[in-house]
């Protein structure tokens, strides 16, 4: 049947248009980390060039990158885990228990995925001024936790309402605590709805910008601040600049690859399923 | 008799305190109270003082609503709302469009691995650092050696200043912006579209060979969930888009491309007049929260 070939033609070209506009800046900005200055300011830009490692050579030599993506991967490692471990008890209880106000401090949990970084920036900038922790890890890991807790306790919450009750009532006429039904039995069972809410808490910990940029000044840069930071002056050293994206975006999206199923779930904190 | 005490009926959960999830929800709570609320306190009360950091000298004397006030009345705070919203109103019918044309092309039987690859890499825009989509697009963009350039080369549109003019920066921003998203919506779509009963859409496609009668009568009411999730999920994140233009425009040129998360920044940050960038915070504030509550009203019943 010539239609039903020639749809099959149709729908292979759509999917290859698709992946070739995902995937373009991208692969953009990976060939323009292996770029020198001279074939970067080309003008119309080389698609066929001999790829050089010096922007790298560059990047790594470069103490306030490689401090950068420390930095980055301290507050992130910590901001996600401190969230995990405060939030996975309140979804345990949001999970099994029901008590008055329930529904209030429920919205209120949601709500923070809506408001605003800018809307607290001001406050919590003079509030790190006065108190001596601008420029430390500890300030961005405490902001960082309002915006990952949620997620955390979203995800765990819906997770944890999925384990059996059985399992739950068997431990408990053997006379198992509560604090040991939930470390025992919810959080092994909850282990990969709390280990994907994890990952979304690291990918927001090492994208977010606007609080890194405002709390901090040199010691604790991190890494978004450090690419950013590059953008000034006349001539803008491109290929250091995209070496560095490519360094920042690779291991996020590698994590992203590993949730991928369950992006949507994430990003929307479960509004469609 | 009265006086024998009345057996207690038994507990939801025999043998554990009332008390017993006050002590698991605790830590979380006080974390987020301590962390979001007192900060917002404090917003409220630097915003009833005048509060500018580069005139210390004047002292903090507390001025009432005069800061809300200026805001109000300040034509620029209204400005960049608009913008906000002009952003929200181009961007987002693009992300849509394209996003359910996406949906189906992955939802269509056939060709496997291209669908599987295809679908896969639209993680990959979603995941990328904001700052970086910024940097990106600042070279993408370029006048001179941008690739955006030698692509409307191709169609044999001249070389354009994108983010030295007014409209060809609020389009990039845009198209960054749509680039960014347009897997978000695809996926949500993707995942209604999956929700249709497998039978129903083979009968359905029997009964008629037109795809358009199959999208709008079977699939669109699988479809209108996610679609509301997106309109309201994405006016909140373009209230609170920030890093990308602020690293490809910082609002320019001009104030061509000042949202209003960017115009705060500058007012709060460049400006340091804290008492009126923590009014229009606090606006912005309200703001968020009548559309949480909408939001959630329409998506989170199932708690309660």
């Amino acid at each position: 049947m010539p239609s039903r070939s020639a749809g099959r033609l149709l729908h292979g070209l759509g999917l290859l248009a698709v992946f070739a506009v995902t995937v373009f800046p991208t692969y953009w900005m990976v060939s323009s980390s292996f770029k020198t200055q001279s074939d970067l300011l080309a003008s119309p830009p080389v698609w066929l060039f001999t790829p050089t490692l010096a922007n790298y050579a560059d990047v790594f030599a470069d103490q306030k990158v490689v401090n950068a993506v420390v930095n980055s991967l301290i507050v992130a490692v910590f901001s996600t885990g401190l969230s995990v471990l405060l939030g996975t008890p309140a979804a345990f209880a949001l999970a099994r228990y029901d008590f008055r106000g329930k529904s209030d401090l429920w919205f209120w949990f949601i709500s923070n995925r809506f408001v605003s970084p800018i809307v607290l920036a001001l406050p919590i900038y003079i509030l790190a001024r006065n108190l001596g922790l601008l420029d430390t890890h500890l300030v961005l890991i405490l902001v960082y936790i309002t915006f990952i807790l949620p997620i955390v306790i979203w995800i765990a919450t819906d997770q944890f309402r999925s384990i059996p009750k059985e399992l739950e009532e068997a431990a408990r006429l053997e006379g198992a605590s509560q604090f040991a039904i939930f470390w025992r039995i919810y959080l092994p069972l909850g282990l990969p709805g709390i280990a994907v809410s994890a990952i979304f808490g690291f990918i927001f910990s090492w994208n977010e910008l606007l609080y890194a940029l405002v709390l901090t000044r040199r010691d604790v840069q991190t890494a978004p601040v450090v690419a950013t930071s590059f953008m000034s002056g006349y001539e803008l050293p491109w290929g250091k600049i995209m070496a560095t994206g490519t360094v920042i975006v690779l291991p996020v999206t590698i994590f992203a690859l590993l949730v991928s199923r369950h992006m949507v779930r994430g990003l929307t904190m479960g509004a469609t399923k | 008799m009265t006086d024998v005490p009345v057996p207690k009926p038994p507990r939801a959960h025999p043998g554990y305190g009332r008390l017993t999830p006050l002590w698991f929800l605790l830590p979380a709570v006080v974390a987020l109270f301590a962390i979001g609320i007192y900060p917002t306190l404090f917003a409220l009360v630097t915003s009833l003082r005048q509060y500018n950091i580069a005139r210390v000298r004047d002292g903090f004397p507390f001025v009432g609503l005069a800061n809300y006030a200026t805001v109000l009345t300040d034509p620029t705070f209204w400005q960049t709302l608009g913008r906000t919203g002009a952003f929200f109103c181009v961007a987002l019918p693009f992300e849509i469009a394209f996003g359910l044309g996406i949906a189906l092309l992955l939802h269509r039987p056939g060709l496997d691995f291209l669908r599987a690859l295809t679908r896969v890499s639209l993680v990959i825009p979603l995941a990328t650092t904001y700052a970086v989509v910024g940097l990106l697009g600042r070279l993408i963009f370029n006048r001179d050696f941008g690739v955006a350039n030698s692509l409307i080369g191709l169609f044999g549109f001249p070389a354009f200043d994108w983010l030295g003019d007014v409209n060809g920066a609020f389009a990039a921003i845009c198209i960054m912006d749509v680039w960014q998203w347009t897997p978000f919506c695809a996926l949500i779509f993707l995942s209604g579209l999956s929700m249709v009963p497998v039978e129903i859409e083979e009968a359905a496609q029997l009964e008629t060979g037109s795809r358009w009668a199959l999208l709008t009568h079977v699939q669109l009411p699988y479809l209108l969930p996610g679609f509301t999730a997106m309109l309201i999920l994405r006016s909140a994140d373009v209230l609170k888009l920030f890093d990308v233009v602020f690293t490809m425009t910082r609002g320019g040129p001009g104030a061509a491309t000042e949202l209003i998360s960017i115009y705060i920044q500058r007012v709060g940050f460049r400006v340091f007049d804290l008492g009126v960038a923590s009014a229009q915070a606090l606006l912005l504030l309200v703001i968020t929260i009548v559309l949480a509550r909408v939001y959630i009203r329409f998506f989170y019943r199932e708690i309660e």
